[in-house]
């Protein structure tokens, strides 16, 4: 199952009807968040907002997660070893505020896991990159810890160390 | 004990939040933040609940505004840390004003360039983190890592 979401703040038609069309090719179901929207999907199983349990068995269940460029769910998918493919947002196409979704997906690009697609021609490639892909390994960031101490030792002392 | 305010909007900003605050030694630790069902799937008890809104919006950002000085105004924190967004920096803002340290911690979401909010709590004397080694200047704005 690949499980698809925009986030749980904004619609994201663009994204939802992409895959929509994509589906029948994949040979895999879908189930994806689709925040507000008017459009029914009709190759997918749909709901505007699944609550977080519920949500988070549907992410451990999936094979791949395809997303919204939400940083929420960049860490979810690390979380839980998944795969994901990254769909930003454009503030041109009233998507988002401003474009910081597609600076995101460019340097998350290359990351192990992370595939991006910046256009609805790239998605078919990147779901297939991702769906090949398979679960990935448990990396916790390297600078972690540091910035971690960091924050632990402003709340001690006020210095960042 | 220490009272630490740790608050972060809903999402993305929240999942950062966790994985940046552990138990600190001796600390009255308590959280704000726009989504308390989030808040409580993520085990966390001690929760303050805060409007949604961002700095476009004079409307919701004065709401927001009114309910965090509240909070802050109550819980008197003598920490506030925040990963964003417009909601964590009214709590810097109030904690910075009643005499607290403050700590922004920018979104790995800004790649290109320090959020609005970000600015504004540089602009109030807030510590500023970047997730991004490239954004990172002098002394104002510093990096120790990121986490991705």
């Amino acid at each position: 199952m690949i499980l698809v979401t925009v986030g749980m703040q904004l619609g994201f038609e663009r994204l939802i009807r992409a895959v929509d069309r994509i589906q029948p090719d994949c040979g895999v179901d879908f189930v994806a968040q689709t925040g507000p929207t008017s459009y029914v999907p009709t190759n997918l199983v749909s709901k505007a907002q699944f609550g977080p349990a519920e949500f988070e068995e549907l992410a451990s269940r999936a094979a791949l997660i395809v997303s919204h460029a939400g940083i929420g769910t960049v860490l979810l998918a690390k979380r839980l070893r998944k795969p994901i493919v990254l769909f930003p947002r454009k503030a041109g196409l009233g998507e988002h505020r401003n474009d910081h979704q597609l600076s995101t997906a460019a340097q998350l690009a290359g990351h192990r896991g992370i595939f991006v697609a910046m256009a609805e021609t790239e998605l078919r490639d990147a779901i297939s990159l991702g769906l090949a892909c398979g679960p990935i390994g448990h990396e916790i960031s390297p600078t972690l810890g540091r910035l971690q101490s960091a924050v632990a030792s402003f709340v001690a002392s006020g210095t960042l160390r | 004990m220490k009272r630490v305010l740790a608050t972060a909007s809903g999402g993305g900003h929240w999942e950062q939040l966790m994985l940046l605050v552990q138990d600190f030694p001796s600390c009255d630790l308590r959280f704000a933040t726009t989504d308390a069902g989030q808040a409580a799937h993520s085990g966390k008890l001690r929760v303050l609940t805060l409007p949604d809104c961002n700095l476009t919006q004079p409307i919701s950002a004065l709401h927001c505004a009114v309910v965090s000085l509240g909070h802050v105004w109550r819980f008197r924190p003598q920490v506030v840390i925040s990963t964003g967004a417009a909601p964590g920096f009214f709590c810097i803002l109030w904690g910075r004003m009643l005499g607290a340290r403050t700590l922004w911690i920018d979104s790995i979401a800004n790649a290109d360039q320090i959020s609005l909010s970000g600015r504004m709590a540089l602009l109030i004397g807030a510590r500023c983190l970047t997730q991004w080694e490239h954004l990172a200047n002098d002394a104002r704005v510093e990096f120790k890592g990121s986490v991705l």
